[in-house]
C-alpha cells in the first residue's frame, strides 16, 4: 500500500513541479495547490498505513487496550491543509487582483516593480 | 472521578510553573492577545499605535527576562497543555533563540513607533498594526519552538501577516511585487513541510531535542543527507540565500518602508536561525559533508548581493541587496561550523536585525525630507538637515563593517575562523564584500546626503518634521554603537548560543530532564 | 441567484445552519465536530444570506464587523490559554470544573473556551472574506 501511494506521491510531485514551471501565474498557482496535496499525502504515507481501529480508549480504561492507530499523520495533515487553504485563498484573491491591475497574467510581463533598462546610477557627482 | 487516584506523572509534567516558566511562553502570548484587542478595536484608529508600543514593550519585557534567565540557568523549557514531551509541544528557549527574538522585538518596537506617522488612519483600519502583532507572534514562535512542526506553524503564521503588510496600500507596484513574494514563499515552506513529512517518518518524532539525541541512532538507516540537503533549500529560500534570493529584490522596496523595515531586519535571519537550528544542532555530521556546498552559496550570495546594489539607483533596492549581502556572510559561518565561526554568525545576526531596519527607516527619513528614493534626485540633505547625515553615516559605517558600530566584530570573528579552518578563499570574499558595500553605500551617502542638491530635484515635504524619525534611528543607534565599542557581553551570548548549537546537551537534557539524570 | 424562492428559504435556512454549527461547536466535545468545522458551516449560512440578500443585510444581522469578531475569538483562544497560569501548570492545560446549570450537571473546560475561540475566529475571518467577494461581485 506503501508503494501504491509513494507512486502516487510521486506523480503529484512531477505535476506540480512542471506546472510551477510555467510562466503563467495561474498555472503557478495549480501547481502550488498540487504540491501541497503530494506533502499532505506524503505526511499521511510517511506516518505509516495501518488498519488499526481508531485511538479511541475505551470508556472503563485509561489506556488502550489493542493496537490503534496512528493519530498525529492526521493531526499534521489537518493542520497543513488549513493553512495552505487559507494560503491559497489569498494567493488566488492576489493574483486575481494583479491580473486585474497589471492587465497580465504572464510572470514576464510583471515588470512594474522591476522595471525594465532602468538608469545606472550617476556614477560622478 | 476516578482520574483523581491515578499516577498521572509517567504521562504529565507534575511540577507546578512559576512566573519565570510563563517568560517563554509570553513572547509569543503577549503579541497574540494584543493583536486580538487590535483587531477588536479596529476603527478606533488613534488607539492602534499605544496599544500596539505597549504590547511590544511587555513582550520586550518578557524576553529580557527570558534572556537573562536563558544566560543564568540555561535553556528553559515548557511543555503545552502538561502532556510530557516529545508527545506535548514543547516550548525552549535557548540562548540562540531569546537572544534573537528579544533583538527582533526591539526593532518591532521601534518600527510601530515610527508607524505612527508613516501609517495613516487608512492603513490602520486595514490591520497594519494587527499584522505586526501578528507578525511579531510568528517569529517569537519561531525562535523558541521545540517542535520542528509547531516551527512550521509559525513560519506560516508569520509569512501570512506579512502577505497582509506587504499589499498594505494595493498599488500596481505591491500587487506586482506581492505576488512573486507569496508565491516563492509558500513554495519555500511546502518545502520545508516536505522535508518534515520525511524526517517524521524517518525519526517518528518532531521534537527537535528528541531528534538531536536519536540522529546518531539512524544515521546508517535513515535518508539524513536528503533531509539535510532539503532543509537546507527550504530555509535557504527563506533566507534569501544565492541562488533562491530572486524573491527579495523583486518585492522588498514595494511596500510601506516601515514594513520593509521590519522585513529587512527580522524575515531572512528567521531562515538563518532555522538554518542554524536545525543542521548544527539536528544533523551535524551532514552539515560537515555538506559545507562545501555552503561555503560556495555564502560566498555567491554576499559577493553577488552586494554587486546588484551597486547597479541600483533607487535606494531601497539597494538596501534589498545589502540584506541579501549580509545573509551571505551569516551563511559563512555556518560553512565553516566551528564555534568561532558560528558565534560571529549570531552576533552579526544581532548586527543585521538592528542596522538593516536602521538603514531602511533611514531611507524613509531621506524620502520625507529629500522627496525621493531615487540616487538621481536626492541631494543636499548634509547641508539641510546634519543630524540626518550624522545618522546615515553609523549605519553605513555599521553595515560596511567599520568602526566604530556594530558591523565591525563579526566579520573579525568570521575571517579570523575562516582562516582557521584554511579556507582563505571565504575570507577574501568576506573582505571583498566589505570593500563593495563601503562603495555601495559610501555612493548613497555621497550622493544623497553628501553633494548639492542637483537642479531640478523634488523638495522634501514642505513642513517635514522628523522629530519621530530621529528618535526611531536613535534608537536603534545606541545599540549599533554600543555593539561596536563594548562588544564583550554581545559576543558572550553569541558564544553561549553557538556552544549550545554544537553541543546541545544541556538543551536535550532540559527538554528530558529525567532521562538525562539517568 | 435572487430567485423569489430561494429569498424565501434563505432566512430559514441560515438560522437552521447556524443552530447546527453552534451543536456541532458543542458536540465536539467529546465526539467528530469541533471548532473549526463549525465555524465553516456558520461561514457558509452567512454567505448563503448574503449570496440570497444582499451583503448589508447580513453586515447589519452581523452588527459587530466580522474582523472584530475573530479578533473576539482569538482572545477568547488566547485567554483560554493563559487561564492556566492561575493553576501553575503550563499554557494551555485543559482544566475542567463541573457546573450545575438549572439542575443539570455540566463539565465546563478550558478546552471548550478555546474551542469557542476558534469556531468566532474562523467564522469571522471566512465571513469577511466571503462577503467582500460576494460585494465585489454584486457591486
Amino acid at each position: 500500500m506503501e508503494a501504491a501511494l509513494a507512486f502516487v506521491v510521486s506523480v503529484f510531485f512531477a505535476v506540480a513541479i512542471y506546472l510551477m514551471l510555467s510562466k503563467h501565474i495561474i498555472r503557478i498557482l495549480l501547481g502550488v495547490s498540487i504540491f501541497g496535496n503530494a506533502v499532505n499525502l506524503s505526511i499521511f504515507t510517511a506516518g505509516r498505513l495501518m488498519r488499526e481501529v481508531p485511538p479511541i480508549i475505551p470508556e472503563a480504561l485509561q489506556t488502550p487496550d489493542s493496537a490503534i492507530a496512528n493519530p498525529l499523520p492526521q493531526a499534521l495533515v489537518l493542520t497543513a491543509i488549513v493553512i495552505s487553504f487559507s494560503l491559497f485563498a489569498f494567493l488566488l484573491v492576489l493574483a486575481f487582483r494583479a491580473y486585474q491591475e497589471l492587465g497580465t497574467d504572464d510572470t514576464d510581463g510583471m515588470r512594474v516593480a522591476e522595471p525594465e533598462g532602468e538608469p545606472l546610477p550617476p556614477l560622478g557627482y | 472521578m476516578a482520574a483523581e487516584s491515578i499516577d498521572i506523572s509517567d504521562a504529565m509534567v507534575i511540577q507546578p510553573t512559576t512566573l519565570g516558566d510563563w517568560m517563554i511562553v509570553a513572547p509569543v502570548g503577549v503579541p497574540i492577545l494584543f493583536a486580538a484587542i487590535l483587531l477588536m478595536v479596529r476603527h478606533e484608529t488613534r488607539l492602534h499605535a499605544g496599544i500596539a508600543i505597549t504590547g511590544l514593550l511587555l513582550t520586550l519585557a518578557a524576553n529580557a527576562a527570558l534572556l537573562l534567565q536563558v544566560l543564568a540557568d540555561g535553556p528553559q523549557v515548557m511543555t503545552m497543555g502538561r502532556w510530557l514531551p516529545p508527545f506535548g509541544i514543547s516550548f525552549v528557549a535557548d540562548a540562540l533563540g531569546a537572544s534573537l527574538a528579544f533583538v527582533a522585538t526591539l526593532v518591532a518596537a521601534v518600527c510601530a513607533l515610527y508607524a505612527m506617522k508613516d501609517i495613516g488612519a487608512t492603513g490602520r483600519r486595514y490591520g497594519f498594526y494587527p499584522f505586526v502583532m501578528a507578525l511579531m507572534a510568528g517569529v517569537g514562535g519561531s525562535f523558541l519552538t521545540g517542535d520542528i512542526f509547531n516551527l512550521y506553524v509559525w513560519f506560516e503564521v508569520f509569512l501570512i501577516s506579512s502577505f497582509g503588510l506587504l499589499i498594505l496600500g494595493s498599488t500596481e507596484r505591491q500587487l506586482d511585487g506581492a505576488t512573486k513574494y507569496a508565491i516563492l514563499n509558500l513554495v519555500g515552506t511546502t518545502l520545508f513541510l516536505t522535508a518534515t513529512a520525511y524526517l517524521y517518518g524517518t525519526f517518528g518524532t518532531l521534537n527537535m531535542a528528541d531528534i538531536a539525541r536519536r540522529v546518531d541512532a539512524v544515521r546508517d538507516t535513515g535518508p539524513l543527507m536528503t533531509l539535510a540537503v532539503l532543509y537546507l533549500l527550504a530555509f535557504g529560500m527563506k533566507a534569501a540565500a544565492f541562488p533562491v534570493n530572486f524573491w527579495l529584490p523583486a518585492s522588498y522596496h514595494t511596500p510601506r518602508i516601515v514594513t520593509a523595515a521590519l522585513f529587512g531586519g527580522v524575515l531572512t535571519k528567521v531562515g538563518v536561525y532555522a538554518l542554524l537550528r536545525v543542521l548544527v544542532m539536528m544533523f551535524p555530521v551532514e552539515r560537515v559533508e555538506l559545507s562545501g556546498v555552503i561555503a560556495w552559496v555564502a560566498a555567491g550570495t554576499m559577493v553577488l548581493g552586494i554587486m546588484g546594489a551597486l547597479a541600483q539607483s533607487d535606494v531601497r533596492r539597494v538596501l534589498g541587496f545589502v540584506v541579501i549581502s549580509g545573509v551571505g556572510v551569516m551563511l559563512a559561518g555556518l560553512a565553516l561550523g566551528t564555534e568561532e565561526g558560528l558565534t560571529g554568525t549570531v552576533l552579526y545576526a544581532f548586527h543585521s536585525i538592528l542596522a538593516m531596519t536602521a538603514l531602511y527607516l533611514l531611507a524613509g527619513v531621506m524620502k520625507e525630507l529629500g522627496g525621493s528614493y531615487s540616487l538621481h534626485e536626492l541631494g543636499g540633505l548634509y547641508r539641510a538637515y546634519p543630524a540626518m547625515g550624522a545618522f546615515a553615516l553609523i549605519l553605513m559605517l555599521a553595515v560596511a563593517g567599520l568602526p566604530p558600530a556594530s558591523g565591525l566584530w563579526p566579520k573579525i570573528l568570521l575571517v579570523q575562523a575562516s582562516l582557521e579552518s584554511g579556507l582563505p578563499w571565504l575570507a577574501l570574499a568576506i573582505l571583498a564584500t566589505g570593500l563593495l558595500t563601503t562603495i555601495a553605500l559610501g555612493r548613497v551617502y555621497i550622493l544623497a546626503i553628501w553633494r548639492n542638491r542637483p537642479e531640478g530635484a523634488p523638495s522634501g515635504e514642505p513642513n517635514a518634521r522628523p522629530g519621530l524619525g530621529y528618535v526611531s534611528l536613535a534608537l536603534l543607534c545606541i545599540p549599533i554603537i554600543l555593539l561596536g565599542v563594548y562588544p564583550e557581553p554581545f559576543i558572550r551570548i553569541a558564544e553561549t548560543a553557538a556552544a549550545g548549537l554544537l553541543d546541545p546537551s544541556a538543551y536535550i537534557g532540559a527538554v528530558f530532564p529525567v532521562e538525562a539524570a539517568q | 441567484m435572487r430567485t423569489l424562492i430561494f429569498r424565501t428559504v434563505a432566512p430559514y435556512l441560515t438560522s437552521l445552519m447556524i443552530l447546527f454549527s453552534v451543536f456541532v461547536l458543542l458536540r465536539g466535545h467529546n465526539e467528530p465536530g469541533g471548532g473549526f468545522i463549525g465555524g465553516l458551516i456558520a461561514a457558509s449560512a452567512f454567505a448563503i444570506y448574503g449570496i440570497a440578500c444582499g451583503v448589508s443585510p447580513v453586515r447589519r444581522a452581523l452588527y459587530f464587523h466580522p474582523m472584530a469578531i475573530s479578533g473576539f475569538g482569538l482572545l477568547v483562544s488566547a485567554l483560554a490559554g493563559w487561564l492556566s497560569y492561575f493553576f501553575q501548570v503550563p499554557f494551555m492545560t485543559g482544566l475542567w470544573t463541573k457546573v450545575n446549570f438549572l439542575g443539570v450537571p455540566l463539565d465546563l473546560s478550558t478546552v471548550l473556551f478555546f474551542d469557542i475561540g476558534v469556531y468566532l475566529v474562523v467564522l469571522g475571518s471566512i465571513t469577511s472574506i466571503a462577503l467582500a467577494l460576494e460585494e465585489r461581485e454584486h457591486g
